[in-house]
């Protein structure tokens, strides 16, 4: 389905495409248009993400979630990238993308746990192939080499996908985890959302470098940049790279429409403007006036989707707002394999304390 | 099985190398890697051989880059594997905390028992080998303060066999701190099997407790013997592992002499001798005839070689500080007692 391009390690000049700003397909594009019922999935998904995403800042205003990370206007990186891993394939994600965990299919109300504050991670990384949500940037792209790698040792056909941000590159581990790529041949897909800023840095003072892109050739990593809202791009890329047996690093250029969290406050730092501009190339309404244009999508589906999507934000409300009991004994649990006598005694002073 | 290694005689060293070839030999999910590991053998020849034995699939060299060495030995740990990592020398692990701190140590904990990193970190440590600046480090405190790791330093050849064996078995990540001066001291390996663990008496003794560890235990054995001619009974605990603590041994050791001494090389302020007097204290204090005592490294970027002899712990430091444990019962000055 997707033709293969010969690997280079330098990126294209300008991003690769299908779709264009308003739908239309990119005529002399090097990559394969997913096939229709790929899009049709793609769009479906980025749009029950999207209400996941607004459902969960909601819930932030409402004192169920200590923060919440938006991804909006990241969709077709969160669902695109993820949608293109094979079952075998893992996921390396990080805080920002609860929107490619529940893409994945982990349950939302456990891909939240972290940020609602219940406990530091919700869900089983052996359940969905996913590794656990990354809070300190760029450690996981280590994770998932070293996933990668075993994988490659062990016999085994998987791929690791690990998602990071423009931010991230600029941390020691990612320069690491390139390197081992690139020396052990790991099948690690490194995909870069270039979303502008690390919370209120532009990308202007976190490199010299003229793409992130460009990065790649310096570890001897296949590199690849993209239209990071457009979803069949996205897709079509990240497929390309998972299949190919080894690394490669993809920076998707995209945009955070909303602040950092909902804690930020973005207009101290850029201009409204700058945030219309970049909803004008809005990731779910072109692959929506894509499938529109082409027959695929008409009214009837689109209101189907949008009520699958309504009922899953109804889901997840439900989820959260449940009042949970926490029991105080499960603080001293897993900190060991075996609870240590030291930990038991201290469990015990602290039941004591609250009997 | 590998066959057993009772009866034979070797270096710290070769006995670190065996125990690393046994596991290799006994569970093909080992793998050992590092700067320098491969055909090299390290630094120290820890790995010497093993490359050629087991193949560079399984232990093999990896770029200069520590927070890489074990940020992908996690990854593999995940994905079933049981990494045995070397960091060339104490100092030069310090790259790679982050990744030790905030993953390996929490993991477990993160996941609720999901995620299991059965990680042995071998790290060369301490000084005594006439070693420039960034070769000498004792960074066991910085673990030691970490929940969620295990950490080991052995005294003996024997125990360096014992204890790597055990760790690379052990479901829980282990800093595995090796004293590198006592790399070459030779000794006899036995087939007793102590927990891990469980810290052990080298020597009884009646009138104090030394509690040692790793390059101090053979320095404190020494001071015993000398402390005879001055008409003390020395006792000495060898901590073996610093964390979890092992509170039973060390309390009844203390408990029995009365009196005790905590000797390491690491710099002592906010080190891990203030835990264990801290713990001493709280346990025994109503048997304890003196206040427990530190022998220990000045609070000072450690020593060039030049001078490192006047930082280290030595026989006559710590036989000073024994006599300074209220023989007499008298208030003894500066103690504030």
């Amino acid at each position: 389905m997707v033709a293969t391009r010969e690997r280079s390690l330098l990126p294209t000049e300008e991003p690769l495409s299908l779709l264009r700003k308003d739908g239309a397909p990119v005529t002399d594009s090097p990559l394969a248009m997913p096939d229709d019922e790929v899009l049709l999935e793609l769009h479906r998904r980025m749009v029950i993400g999207r209400r996941f995403d607004t459902q969960a800042t909601a819930l932030t205003k409402q004192g169920r979630l200590a923060v919440y990370p938006s991804s909006r206007g990241q969709e077709a990186c969160e669902v695109g990238s993820v949608l293109a891993l094979r079952t075998e394939d893992w996921l390396f994600p990080t805080y920002r993308d609860s929107v490619a965990l529940v893409t994945r299919g982990v349950d939302p109300g456990e891909t939240l746990t972290l940020l609602q504050g219940g406990w530091h991670l919700g869900y089983d990384p052996y359940q969905h192939r996913v590794g656990p949500q990354c809070t300190p940037l760029a450690t996981n792209t280590l994770h998932a080499v070293g996933f990668a790698h075993a994988a490659r040792v062990k016999g085994e056909d998987t791929a690791a996908l690990v998602l990071l941000g423009d931010g991230a590159t600029s941390e020691g581990d990612t320069h690491e985890a390139l390197n081992y790529a690139g020396v052990w041949h790991a099948p690690v897909v490194f995909l870069v959302q270039n979303n502008g800023y690390a919370i209120s840095v532009p990308l202007s003072k976190q490199t010299a470098a003229p793409t992130l892109a460009a990065k790649g050739v310096g570890y001897g990593v296949p590199s690849v940049l993209v239209d990071g809202n457009d979803v069949a791009a996205v897709y079509a890329v990240v497929r390309e790279a998972l299949e190919s047996g080894g690394p490669t690093l993809i920076e998707a250029l995209t945009y955070r429409i909303e602040a950092h969290t909902n804690a930020d406050d973005a207009t101290r730092y850029r201009t409204s403007d700058e945030v219309a501009a970049w909803l004008d190339r809005d990731p779910v309404d072109r692959i929506e006036a894509h499938l529109t244009a082409r027959g695929l999508l008409g009214p009837a589906r689109k209101a189907e989707i949008a009520a699958e999507a309504e009922d899953f934000a109804a889901s997840v409300r439900a989820k959260l707002n449940v009042d949970h009991e926490y029991d105080p004994a499960t603080l001293f649990e897993h900190v060991y394999a075996t609870p240590t006598t030291h930990l038991r005694e201290q469990a015990a002073a602290l039941a004591e304390e609250l009997a | 099985m590998t066959a057993s290694v009772a009866g034979t005689s070797l270096s710290m060293a070769g006995a670190l190398n065996r125990a690393l070839a046994d596991a290799l030999e006994d569970d093909p999910s080992v793998l050992v890697f590092g700067e320098d590991v491969g055909p090299l053998g390290g630094v120290f020849r820890v790995t010497d051989g093993l490359a050629a034995r087991f193949g560079e699939t399984r232990v093999f060299d990896t770029p200069l880059a520590e927070s890489g060495i074990v940020g992908t030995a996690i990854g593999m740990a995940m994905n079933g594997l049981r990494p045995v990592v070397e960091m060339q020398f104490d100092a030069f692990a310090y790259p790679a905390f982050e990744q030790i701190t905030s993953h390996l140590a929490k993991l477990r904990n993160r996941t609720r028992g999901n995620v299991s990193l059965p990680v042995v970190i071998r790290v060369p440590y301490g000084g005594g080998i006439g070693g420039v600046e960034h070769h000498c480090d004792s960074s066991e405190a910085y673990y030691t303060h970490t929940p969620g790791l295990t950490v080991v330093t052995p005294g003996t050849p024997d125990d360096a066999y014992r204890l790597l064996r055990d760790s690379i078995a052990s479901p829980d990540p282990v800093i595995f701190l090796e004293p590198k001066r006592r790399y070459w001291t030779r000794g006899e390996l036995s087939d007793v099997a102590v927990p891990m663990d469980r810290a052990l008496v080298r020597r009884t003794g009646s009138d104090v407790t030394l509690i040692a560890y790793g390059p101090m235990v053979a320095t404190a054995l020494e001071t015993a013997a000398a402390a005879v001619e001055e008409g003390w009974d020395v006792e000495v605990v060898d901590l073996r592992t610093l964390s979890p603590f092992d509170d039973e041994t060390v309390g009844a050791s203390v408990r029995k002499t009365g009196r005790a001494v905590v000797v390491h090389e690491a710099s002592g302020f906010g080190g891990y001798g203030a835990e264990v007097v801290a713990r001493v204290t709280e346990r025994c204090f109503h048997h304890l005839h003196a206040p427990v005592l530190r022998v220990t490294g000045f609070d000072i970027p450690y020593p060039p070689p030049k001078l490192e002899e006047h930082h280290l712990p030595s026989v006559d430091r710590i036989l000073d500080a024994v006599a300074r444990l209220q023989w007499d019962d008298e208030v003894v000055r500066g103690y504030g007692a």
